[in-house]
């Protein structure tokens, strides 16, 4: 037995968090999860409280909450409580967290699993950061989380797949839906890329509901401004071609836009530990993991969409072959120390404990994933669309003509352009702006290096010091 | 708590059904925007909606910088924007 109160720490109460606690715990492992959010779910299975209180939606939710409930009686479950730092510590992890209610607690395992999720990738233009004007993603959890609709007239625009559920989503929930724009080539839904590689269920319902609320479903199409004074009240949008030049304009009164381009796998307590990364298939810096979902830093597990974009499906089977794999290494090691103690000699451990389907089931995922991200690729005609006072980093205010100034100064790099013209030193650390930034420089996005992952008040900071080294009980 | 109530926001009444963040309570309220940026005084509301972009800070029972659409309203909450 290790000395630490948890055999398995997992950051994440997503599709692919709770699949790998929940099959670690269900092997004997004992098992803490934390997640910012106050219920399970992640980013998918969003969820209002009237949803969780009273089962019986969706079957696939309700699958969810079902999983989440059994994990609630075997594990931990530490909600409300955001990550801000992960360490390494006498030969297991630490992860420091802030409760809900602001006091620094540390969980400590023998083991970690970085489940963290995604958000949307956005790329600016024009009166992007006007009221009115939300990620494709935050459109999604406004309604799945609070049964809050984003806005009357709604337009959905950007490139992936995504688009199809967020426009569904709004049109079902009583939103006009004028139109969703999708900047890819496509030949109409019926031979949408995901219908085509087989993956019909799921995007053939979305184009039905689309179908139904009388939605256009246009390609090669994209919102290149948002226009309104104090809020938005019109788009222009653009047909462009496959680089993503406009072509043509017309303007579209809507009080809502919806818009993403694909996501950002968050990564950074990966990146922290020093676990080793690679550019996945649409240049997103990812977390390198084996069959195993094995980072390269010992002791540490990756699994969703830090490892590579691929929506909830494979986030769940990789969670449960990384819960498997971490109860193979857990039961290895103990059987190590048991011999240790009684002189038995060692025998090998090797295996990764998950089921061959799995892991079958798994690669076939993983390569469909690929080529949805290839079929989705972000064309860098959008750089077009900006103009000089284009804001590009939403917290500091830093207009497009800040980072050409910036470059015209002999800053040639991300990094460089940042420490001179200040995208990426707000609030939000260069999430929202980081992949832009990166465009403008002419260079893939790089891993982010974000000592702190979530802004902490110096007062938890100094608390934190002095933390036990075993954690309290959570309340629940 | 399944009963509907409500919150304070800079002095004015917010509906909230239980569950709701702060964030949605206002966008359901027809508020869509309650920060102004530093510099140049942009309006500034929900943008990612999940905790990431940080548009949307409010203060709330007087504590700063809280993320409207994270933090779940609760019964007789004080939100102050700036």
């Amino acid at each position: 037995m290790s000395g630490f109160r948890h055999d398995l720490v997992v950051v994440g109460g997503g599709p692919a968090g709770v699949a790998g606690a929940l099959t670690a715990a269900l092997a004997g492992l004992r098992v803490a999860l934390v997640d910012s959010s106050a219920r399970l779910g992640g980013q998918y299975f969003r969820h209002s409280r009237a949803a969780q209180d009273a089962p019986g939606g969706a079957p696939e939710l309700d699958g969810f909450l079902r999983r989440g409930r059994a994990l609630a009686e075997r594990a931990d479950l530490l909600l409300g409580h955001r990550v801000w730092h992960v360490s390494r510590e006498d030969g297991g992890l630490a992860v420091h967290c802030v409760t809900p209610d602001e006091q620094p607690l540390t969980v400590r395992g023998a083991r970690l699993l970085i489940a963290t999720g995604a958000h949307d990738r956005v790329v600016p233009f024009p009166g992007w950061d006007l009221p009115g004007v939300l990620t494709a993603g935050g459109a999604q959890a406004l309604l799945k989380g609070s049964g809050v609709l984003a806005g009357r007239r709604a337009v959905v625009a950007g490139t992936g797949p995504f688009l199809l559920p967020v426009a569904a989503g709004l049109a079902g929930a009583g939103a006009d839906v004028l139109a969703v724009y999708e900047a890819a080539r496509g030949l109409g839904l019926a031979r949408h890329p995901v219908l085509a590689l087989g993956k019909a269920g799921e995007a053939a319902g979305y184009a039905l509901a689309l179908a139904r609320h009388r939605v256009p479903y246009l390609t090669r199409r994209a919102v290149v401004a948002a226009h309104g004074d104090g809020a938005l009240e019109a788009v222009t949008v653009a047909r462009i071609d496959a680089g993503w030049n406009v072509v043509d304009t017309r303007v579209v009164e809507c009080d809502t836009l919806a818009v993403g381009h694909g996501f950002v796998p968050q990564i950074e307590l990966g990146v922290e530990l020093g676990c080793g990364t690679r550019a996945d298939a649409d240049g997103s810096p990812v977390l390198v993991v084996d069959a195993a979902q094995r980072t390269t830093v010992p002791g540490v597990w990756a699994a969703g969409e830090p490892t590579g974009v691929g929506g909830w499906r494979l986030a769940e089977v990789e969670g449960r072959v990384a819960g498997h794999a971490v109860a193979a290494e857990h039961r290895a090691s103990t059987r190590a120390s048991t011999r240790a103690s009684t002189g038995a000699p060692a025998v090998s451990g090797g295996g990764h404990g998950a089921p061959r389907a799995l892991l079958a089931r798994r690669r076939g995922m993983r390569a469909f994933a690929e080529a949805l991200q290839r079929a989705y690729p972000v064309a860098p005609g959008w750089q077009g669309w900006l103009r000089d006072d284009t804001l590009v980093c939403r917290c500091e205010e830093v207009p497009v003509s800040r980072v050409r100034e910036a470059q015209r100064l002999g800053a040639t790099d991300a990094r460089s352009i940042k420490l001179l013209a200040r995208p990426g030193m707000g609030w939000c650390q260069g999430r929202i702006c980081g992949y832009a930034v990166s465009c403008l420089a002419g260079e893939e996005p790089r891993p982010p290096k974000r000592p702190i992952a979530q802004p902490i008040t110096l007062g938890a900071l100094a608390r934190s010091t002095d933390e036990p080294t075993t954690p309290n009980t959570p309340d629940e | 708590m399944t009963e509907p109530f409500t919150i304070t926001v800079d002095g004015r009444q917010v509906a909230v059904t239980p569950g709701q963040t702060i964030g949605a309570a206002l966008h359901a309220a027809g508020i869509r925007s309650w920060r102004s940026t530093r510099f140049c005084g942009r309006p500034r509301g929900l943008f990612c909606g999940i905790g990431v972009c940080f548009d949307c800070l409010v203060s709330v029972n007087g504590r700063p910088a809280e993320r409207a659409c994270l933090r779940e309203a609760a019964p007789g909450d004080e939100v102050t924007t700036s």
